[in-house]
């Protein structure tokens, strides 16, 4: 099934783009995670260390170890910076 | 309870008005105002990023979260993105409670929200350059002091 990649502030920049809709095959958010480091030198830039990355499916914040079964909007960004 | 995620300027004062003006049968409201600051001397403003969508639903959960836990009669939460000059309010967040306690601790427990887990990203623009700005792990802390 497709799901849409979502990409914000530095993750966003270093990737050079804020979306992209891809086969999703992972089984968890970690599995994607490694896929979506090996799609170009920008991903791998974004994705080298996971502690600085936050991910958010169907706009609800998750842990790495989250399913992905039916996600349909994956958000990877860093840590929140509000306030 | 009213969340406003903006890129609009707002006064921060007609809005506590309004609000204070709201919260029927309270007998104290805090009110917190966040705003552009210069550390470096260099800074000339945030572009501040957010998740569409997301924002909203998470603002109006945390605000839910609070009204539930400190028996709150009233939560005003805004935020806004985009660019914001030096010195300009970036947000604010209104409590409305019977007695003050309750009202000081819902605001204190939505900043603490607002800060690490509302999805919003800031850059600082600056005369040199830009940087976006990281997490403070004393932000994290200060957040697992509400759980259980």
């Amino acid at each position: 099934m497709s799901a849409d990649i979502l990409y914000f502030a530095w993750v966003r920049e270093r990737i050079g783009m804020g979306r992209e809709t891809i086969d999703l095959t992972a089984p968890t958010v970690r599995d994607l995670l490694a896929e979506l480091a090996q799609r170009s030198d920008g991903h791998a830039a974004a994705l080298s260390d996971l502690t600085q990355v936050r991910v958010a499916v169907d706009q609800v914040l998750v842990d790495l170890d989250q399913t992905l079964s039916n996600a349909r909007e994956i958000a990877i960004f860093p840590p929140m910076t509000g306030g | 309870m009213r969340v406003v995620v903006s890129c609009d300027p707002f006064a921060p004062g007609a809005e506590l008005d309004a609000f204070t003006k709201s919260a029927k049968g309270a007998g104290a409201v805090v009110s917190f105002t966040g705003i552009v600051r210069d550390d470096t001397g260099d800074l000339q403003a945030l572009d501040i990023e957010h998740y569409p969508g997301m924002t909203e639903t998470s603002l109006q959960h945390q605000a839910q979260s609070a009204q539930d836990r400190f028996g709150l009669a009233g939560v005003l939460v805004i935020h806004r993105y985009g660019l914001i000059p030096m010195g300009d309010t970036i947000m604010m967040v209104a409590t409305a409670a019977r007695h003050r306690k309750d009202a000081f601790q819902g605001a204190d427990f939505l900043m603490d929200y607002l800060k690490s887990r509302a999805p919003f990203w800031k850059k600082e623009i600056t005369r040199s350059g830009t940087a976006w700005v990281s997490a403070k792990e004393t932000d994290e802390a200060a957040l697992s002091q509400w759980d259980g």
